[in-house]
């Protein structure tokens, strides 16, 4: 009855009837929630965060149980997607898109005994943590790789929001393609939307028929590595999943998002009760950026030095935004040696030189 | 910048492929809008004529009969908001967005083991030198059967309103269904035709994303398709010809404005991204500065008793 009290005031308007709800289920396992800004068969972001929560499901048996809500847009429904799941009564809520952010913080401050990850952003609070995956690593690889198979020297890049995580990305292949080919040109789309396979599809064709041969996206859906195969002389990466029926070509390799660990620790934090705020960026050396088979479409000595950099990044050695870079306008971002600190890359807003187009605001 | 990277070729016939999934639905849901009903589970009729389409063309090795399975099951789904809205005279608007969930739910369940086929191409249809012409052999002459068909639905829907008998019954059951009614003519039997029309229509829309366009099937691959759709009906005052300038424009500008970003045009992205949008309802508005209107009966339910 307490906590019915507390739920009714603090949502004021909130039905009686939900009220009943929370406290109907709130001696019941531990809930986890998963808000996916996709739907869960999109093959790609949102798949790997769903197999993250199977994961949670296996690991913990009865002692847990998940709900999730797919198809959540980015904005004001968000919040109201949130706050749902917390009224229903989940005790840890991942919230899995940039765009969340905000709504994210703002429920939070709404139900201060729920706790709330919210992936890729950079706004924590004492009931929110954040977490992401140094995808800029497995970036440079396929940009080694886009720059030694390319043979018209155009690598398309389809980009969906102009935010740190899809710049860095865009950089970090940049730079690792012109290393190996100084000639490679990036012809780079904003489509402005995560997923929408026809619209990505048609992004795709429009780089393809304007020569480019290697597309990178940054996009959820499988629809682009559609239009490559059917197109024809063209290699994708996958994206987020490693997109393997559309291997060895086009597909050629891919960046995997393995979040299933970290689900499995923050839920047991929770269930300890040992969960604090905290920001995680995991990258290569942990396993929560996995780099999907290389396939025989890729050059053997080409294959070899990309596994190479792979280690290299998981051991530490080397990190991709090594000095010395210039910024687009020709000055200095990092030294001869220097290595970008993180929190620069976090908050990264620039190309660096050498990409000609603009960043849009 | 690099304007000479875009092939007018290309791009008007890609405007022609990204054009043809939203002509078929809108040209659908115009025809079901003139009889005086309201269907807003477009969306949910296309996914699922996306979904009938790519596991039938899948099984059976044939896009055509895919299509046709498409245009099936979109009437199917039409059929059962025909049931809720004509017979048990449930409200169109619920009816309508409940059918788009349904739609969406029921092509994801369907779908699970369709994820990372690859269809059976839809060849070309075969012109024979007429497709070796320069320019019009490429803009023309090189599509498949659908746009083709799509382009005929469109001429067929606007002659069939204007000078058909069928086409003036089905106006006054959507102008004003009791005069209709007082005038012998089944309204329920006209209205449930015009409904099952636009589900075929639109699952033949959806057909030609998983099909032609995309082509894959992918959960919710229509990502609003539908909706935009329904809009162009509205904006382009219930008539066929304003349709077809509507869908292109909205096709045509979508893929140009991709186009000139991979080009490099020196244009903020933000407003090349909101131009289709922007340009079609523009167009749309100021071309409808006449006297156009709704169908004076659109969204009532019927009654014979009332």
């Amino acid at each position: 009855m307490l906590l019915r009290n507390l739920v009714t005031r603090m949502l004021g308007g909130v039905s009686l009837s939900i009220g009943l709800a929370t406290a109907a289920v709130a001696e019941d396992p531990t809930k986890v929630g998963f808000i996916y800004v996709g739907p869960v068969g999109d093959g790609g972001w949102t798949y790997e965060h769903d197999q993250g929560r199977l994961a949670v499901e296996e690991h913990f048996g009865d002692a847990v149980e998940t709900v999730f809500q797919e198809n959540v847009a980015e904005g004001a429904d968000a919040e109201r997607a949130i706050a749902q799941m917390a009224l229903q009564g989940a005790d840890l809520i991942f919230t899995t898109s940039f765009g969340f952010m905000d709504p994210t913080i703002n429920v939070a401050s709404k139900f201060p005994d729920v706790k709330f990850e919210h992936a890729t952003g950079y706004k924590t609070a004492d009931n929110v943590s954040t977490y992401s995956a140094r995808f800029y690593e497995g970036r440079a690889i396929q940009g080694h790789i886009a720059g030694k198979m390319t043979e018209s020297n155009v690598i398309g890049y389809i980009a969906s929001y102009p935010i740190p995580e899809v710049i860095r990305g865009i950089n970090a292949a940049y730079l690792h393609a012109t290393k190996v080919n100084p000639e490679v040109e990036f012809k780079i789309i904003w489509v402005y939307t995560w997923f929408d396979p026809a619209k990505e599809a048609d992004a795709a064709n429009a780089l393809i028929e304007q020569g480019a041969d290697v597309i990178l996206q940054h996009t959820d859906s499988t629809a682009p590595q559609a239009a490559a195969e059917t197109a024809g002389g063209v290699i994708t990466f996958g994206q987020a999943s490693d997109m393997a029926e559309y291997a060895p070509l086009p597909r050629v390799s891919s960046i995997i998002d393995n979040w299933a660990p970290y689900y499995i620790d923050r839920t047991q934090a929770v269930i300890d009760g040992s969960w604090d705020s905290v920001a995680t960026w995991d990258g290569i050396s942990t396993g929560m950026v996995g780099i999907g088979e290389i396939t025989d479409a890729v050059p053997a000595d080409v294959k070899e030095e990309a596994l190479a950099m792979k280690a290299a990044i998981a051991a530490g050695d080397y990190h991709p935004f090594t000095g010395p870079i210039n910024k687009q306008d020709g000055t200095v971002w990092l030294a001869d040696g220097e290595i970008a600190d993180d929190g620069a890359l976090l908050g990264l807003d620039f190309y660096i030189e050498g990409l000609t187009a603009d960043i849009p605001n | 910048m690099d304007l000479s990277s875009i092939s007018p070729e290309l791009l008007l016939a890609s405007l022609v492929v990204a054009s043809t999934p939203i002509l078929l639905a809108a040209i659908g849901e115009l025809v079901v809008e003139r009889a005086g009903v309201l269907n807003l589970g477009v969306e949910g009729m296309m996914i699922t004529g996306a979904i009938c389409g790519f596991a039938i063309a899948v099984n059976t090795g044939s896009p055509a009969i895919g299509f046709v399975a498409a245009a099936l099951g979109g009437a199917v789904m039409a059929a059962l908001f025909g049931l809720l809205t004509q017979l048990a005279l449930a409200n169109q608007v619920a009816s309508g967005l409940a059918l788009t969930l349904f739609g969406l739910g029921l092509s994801a369940l369907a779908g699970q083991e369709y994820v990372g086929l690859k269809p059976p191409p839809t060849e070309p249809l075969d012109f024979g030198v007429l497709s070796e012409l320069p320019f019009v052999g490429r803009v023309i002459f090189s599509h498949d059967l659908m746009v083709y068909l799509s382009l005929g639905l469109v001429a067929a829907v606007w002659a069939t309103l204007r000078y058909s008998r069928a086409g003036l019954i089905l106006r006054a059951v959507g102008e004003n269904h009791d005069a209709a009614h007082a005038l012998g003519y089944k309204v329920v039997r006209v209205r449930f035709l015009a409904i099952l029309f636009g589900g075929a229509c639109a699952g033949l829309g959806g057909a030609y994303l998983s099909l032609v366009r995309v082509p894959q099937w992918t959960e919710g691959m229509t990502a609003g398709a539908g909706w935009i759709a329904l809009a162009l009906v509205v904006f382009a005052s219930w008539k066929a010809g304003r349709v077809l300038l509507g869908a292109w424009l909205f096709g045509g500008i979508s893929v140009l404005q991709l186009n000139l970003q991979a080009a490099g045009v020196p244009i903020p992205v933000e407003y090349l991204s909101m131009s289709p949008y922007l340009v079609t309802i523009l167009v749309l508005v100021l071309i409808s500065a006449d006297k156009s209107r709704a169908p004076g009966s659109l969204g009532r339910a019927f009654h014979a008793s009332q």
